[in-house]
């Protein structure tokens, strides 16, 4: 199959690798690019687990393309870690034992860090709206809620 | 929220087992000590594991039917594509396999018993190699009759899923019928039904039935296995039972020579079990692939139709249910007649069945009982553990039945829950005696939180307020022998490592570890450190389930913590000739109750010793191990009747209850508060009991209000993703969550600790439907209880 070259910045380094066209972006993060912060739930867009942000927003990896990251600035949470906002919702969310098994863990920071750095004063709704495209499984998600909330508060 | 204030200590019965002792960790919401691996990204999860690039990728051959006979495998066309290494079909492994009932193999062999059974597997070196491989595996199949529905299974002319059952073996305490789809039939014969339904002043009976539901972890189930030169077969699996699985792998391919030493399992975090990654699904594949392929890793990764449709789904249950009382409020007698569509494989559901056959009572005195709880074989996919173990189905059926026959009787269905709910010493359904206890204080707690009695109105004049109040209780379901063992290890700074098998599962049991050996030996939680486990370096776990190891587990941690101490307290008596007695650990440090000034700190002696007057060293490393096996149990009863033994160590009891809004017309509902009491014994970390609490509602609630496995006629699971099979986001979460905490010790539980996991989801099935009626006054009897089945009753209630 034809091989196609492509470049991005992956959490600010350049990478630039070949793919197929059909190969899909989470599966080239995980499997040529050793990022594992983004999981495979659901593989259709259903779960949020393979949220990453591209060009500063959040997207669902596992329904993007390699080939559509061509020139991109891709951000995982191991790239995520050294952002404000997101290390202060990390901190909150020590603290309130906001997750459980962990799994969903980097797409909901994802996503709250993009909201944050949208909106620093967001009400619940705003929150709950962000989130929504990340299924949790363990929490109820009061605790997540509450985390980001108090974050907010402390800002 | 300030969860301290939410923990209820009883006046009474609350003795703590370290009565006088103040208790500095244990009961503290410390911060879980996998907190900042997880919210990092940094936490390992199997698909993570890197293997380099000779990893080999499996895909499986699965059947489109769902009873047929293999008449003839073609694998010639696969063999022959490129990057394929191996085809694998069922008749290289002939050795069946099964937790409790050994009734399945690692593919299928001459038969085929439900849509999307493994028939055969194509390693390859890429996934889609693997996938396209697996397309060109040419089955034929001779299709069969089959059966669907657990009632029809028992009638005469039902097609047998298993012809064969008599030569199946299975545990001691299973009772199948051969010759029919009767797996396990667990019976309770206790008191005289006939006079209990005679001194009954109200008898009402009725059907209540509950489908089949996913588990829907996020993680996919995953392992990779590895066979090397050395004879050593290791697998890396997502798994609540790796000492379990490790087990089920030696036994099922001992002909290859393998033995128990020979097998290693290695469980990294994994993302959400609930029990469906109890016990041996998909890993069995995995590891007979690498059988397969010597020297080479292989990964076998489900997606998640596969997660959907052939890993363990919770067990659906037709529940006829005869209950008498009197007007005085007193069950007088029950008859209960559980039926359970197991699925074509129940090497694990039929414990289900069992378990909840035991209990089937509910957390109420019920002196004449009869139950019968049926394990029935079908030709939909397997079941097993799902997250409450049986008791979710039975008390949909049992909670909506009571609240009926009080409102019937004119009685308060708190009240009435009130006069029958189980005492500390009351005769079970088997015939042991109840443990201690906070159910009353829990149903006084929930009363209260949800102004019971106080009827509510909605300001939308469309919709309406109802209210109930449920109890539930819970066992572990275990074999009597199931243990769990711990081993503590000092270093030379002081800081501890401790290694045990029980899984960290999302509920914070590596946290809970470590404040049972910090409270036991004054080393802070900061510095203990607690892995998920590798059966080659941590000791015994049966399995991580039931709800059972922040008790049985906890007790191992303890007494190794214990042990670590004694040699602590021995080696400073020998040397200092100070009295043991008198000797105490305080801020990681030996300290003396008649010499004040001596502190001796542990990192100057725990590792190389301490040094004695005349310059040589005494001591070494300080080190513990724990075992902790209920000894008091016993699963042996009389088939006929289920008296005698004593299957189920304690049972964990609570109450529950709702304030939900109803729309009439669109049948739409809301929760406006919940409140669950749950006599956890002993919060060690009330943070974390909380979380169970939280989420185990919303989990519960989403049986009740949508979630449902549709099949069509022909046994295919029809919504087998997230889209078409919907589960709770954010948006779903109640308005308003009461966790409350009661505190009846446990007396053999660690700091009087025993379980909470599965137990705060199973009330919420009949909290929704005696809500429901109380609103809007319509009764549903099957789950799920949707806002269509809603709207639909409302309507014809009016004409």
């Amino acid at each position: 199959m034809k091989q196609h070259n492509i470049q991005f910045w992956l959490n600010g380094e350049k990478v630039s690798l070949q793919v197929e066209p059909s190969d899909v972006l989470l599966d080239v993060l995980r499997g040529k690019l050793g990022i594992k912060s983004p999981k495979a739930g659901c593989d259709r867009g259903d779960c949020g687990t393979c949220t990453v942000l591209m060009n500063g927003k959040t997207i669902r990896s596992c329904l993007a393309l390699a080939v559509e990251a061509d020139g991109a600035e891709i951000v995982t949470l191991e790239g995520a870690n050294s952002r404000k906002w997101t290390q202060r919702l990390q901190k909150t969310f020590h603290e309130k034992n906001a997750f459980q098994c962990g799994f969903c863990a980097p797409g909901v920071i994802l996503s709250a860090t993009e909201l944050l750095e949208n909106n620093s004063r967001p009400t619940t709704h705003d929150i709950k709206e962000a989130i929504a495209g990340n299924l949790c499984r363990c929490t109820g998600y009061e605790p997540i809620v509450e985390a980001i909330e108090e974050t907010v508060k402390g800002k | 929220m300030d969860l301290q204030k939410l923990i209820t200590k009883p006046k009474k019965g609350a003795k703590s087992i370290r009565a006088g002792e103040e208790l500095t960790v244990v009961g503290q919401s410390v911060p879980r000590i996998d907190g900042w691996e997880k919210i990092k990204g940094a936490a390992k999860y199997t698909d993570d594991l890197e293997f380099g690039p000779g990893l080999l990728y499996a895909a499986l051959v699965e059947s489109p039917f769902a009873h047929a006979r293999i008449k003839s495998i073609d694998i010639s066309k696969a063999e022959k594509l490129h990057g394929v290494v191996k085809v694998v079909t069922g008749g290289n492994f002939t050795q069946k396999f099964g937790l409790y009932m050994n009734d399945r193999y690692v593919f299928a062999t001459d038969t085929v018993r439900f849509v999307g059974e493994q028939v055969a597997a194509v390693v390859a070196t890429d996934p889609k190699i693997a996938l396209r491989g697996a397309g060109l595996v040419k089955v034929e199949y001779e299709e069969l009759p089959a059966v669907m529905d657990a009632v029809k299974a028992l009638e005469k002319d039902s097609p047998l899923v298993h012809p064969d059952l008599k030569s199946y073996t299975h545990v001691p305490w299973f009772f199948p019928k051969p010759g029919t789809n009767i797996a396990h039939w667990r019976k309770i014969r206790k008191g005289d039904l006939a006079k209990g339904f005679r001194d009954a002043d109200l008898v009402m009976e009725d059907t209540y039935s509950v489908p089949r539901y996913a588990h829907c972890a996020i993680e996919p189930h995953s392992a990779i296995g590895l066979y090397d030169a050395s004879g050593r077969l290791t697998m890396w699996t997502s798994s609540q039972s790796p000492f379990t699985q490790r087990h089920v792998f030696a036994e099922t391919l001992k002909s290859f020579g393998l033995s128990h030493k020979d097998v290693r399992v290695i469980s990294t975090y994994i993302g959400g079990g609930f029990g469906g990654k109890a016990g041996v699904t998909m890993e069995i594949i995995a590891a007979a692939l690498a059988l397969t392929v010597p020297g080479r890793p292989v990964k076998l990764l489900w997606s998640r139709a596969q997660e959907f449709y052939n890993t363990y789904q919770r067990l659906g249950c037709t529940a006829k249910i005869k209950m008498g009382v009197s007007k005085a409020g007193k069950i007088t007698a029950l008859d209960f007649k559980l039926h359970w569509d197991a699925g074509a494989y129940v090497e694990y559901g039929a414990n289900v069945v069992n378990a909840a056959g035991l209990s089937a009572s509910g957390p109420y005195k019920v002196d004449n009982l009869s139950i019968d709880s049926m394990c029935t074989y079908t030709n939909l996919p397997p079941c097993g553990a799902y997250r409450g173990f049986g008791y979710s189905e039975f008390l949909f059926g049992l909670e909506s039945h009571i609240t009926r026959m009080a409102r019937e009787l004119g009685l308060d269905p708190v009240e009435f829950r009130m006069k029958n709910a189980i005492k500390e010493g009351d005769t079970l359904p088997y015939g042991a005696h109840m443990n201690p206890t906070g159910i009353r204080d829990a149903i006084e707690r929930v009363r209260k939180e949800i102004r019971w009695g106080v009827k509510e109105k909605s300001k939308d004049p469309k919709k309406a307020i109802g209210k109930a109040q449920v109890c539930f209780w819970k066992s572990p379901a275990m074999p009597p022998n199931a243990s769990s063992s711990a081993f503590l290890k000092f270093n030379e700074d002081g800081s501890i490592n401790i290694l045990v098998s029980g899984m960290e599962i999302g509920q914070g049991l590596l946290t809970v570890m470590a404040q049972i050996a910090s409270e036991v030996l004054s080393v802070p939680v900061s510095k203990i450190r607690v892995e998920t486990p590798d059966t080659d370096r941590n000791p015994y776990e049966w399995q991580t389930v039931g709800s059972h190891v922040t008790w049985g587990c906890g007790n191992a941690v303890k007494r190794a913590a214990l042990e670590a101490r004694e040699r602590i307290l021995d080696l400073v008596q020998r040397v200092h000739c100070l009295d043991k007695s008198a000797l105490y650990l305080e801020d990681q440090h030996v300290k003396c109750r008649t010499k004040p000034d001596f502190a001796l700190r542990f990192s100057d002696f725990v590792i190389n010793g301490i040094q004695a007057e005349d310059h040589t060293f005494k001591g070494g490393p300080i080190m513990g191990s724990g075992v902790f096996m209920p000894e008091f149990a016993s699963a042996i009863s009389d088939p006929e009747t289920g008296q005698g033994g004593h299957p189920n160590v304690h049972y964990t009891t609570g109450s529950a209850g709702i304030i939900l809004e109803v729309d009439r017309e669109t049948g739409k509902m809301k929760i406006k508060k919940v409140a669950l009491a749950v006599d956890c014994g002993k919060a060690i970390n009330p943070d974390l009991v909380r979380g169970q609490i939280v989420g185990g509602l919303l989990q519960g609630f989403a049986t009740v209000l949508y979630e449902d496995m549709r099949y069509n006629e022909k046994g295919r699971l029809l919504n087998p993703n997230f889209s078409d099979y919907k589960i709770p986001t954010v948006m779903d979460m109640p308005d308003q969550v009461v966790p409350i905490i009661i505190e009846v010790a446990q007396p053999d539980g660690p700091f009087g600790a025993r379980g909470v996991g599965e137990h705060t989801m199973i009330p919420c099935a009949p909290l929704i439907a005696n809500a429901v009626e109380d609103a809007v006054g319509v009764r549903i009897k099957s789950m799920p209880v949707t806002k269509e089945k809603v709207a639909l009753a409302v309507k014809a209630a009016k004409k």
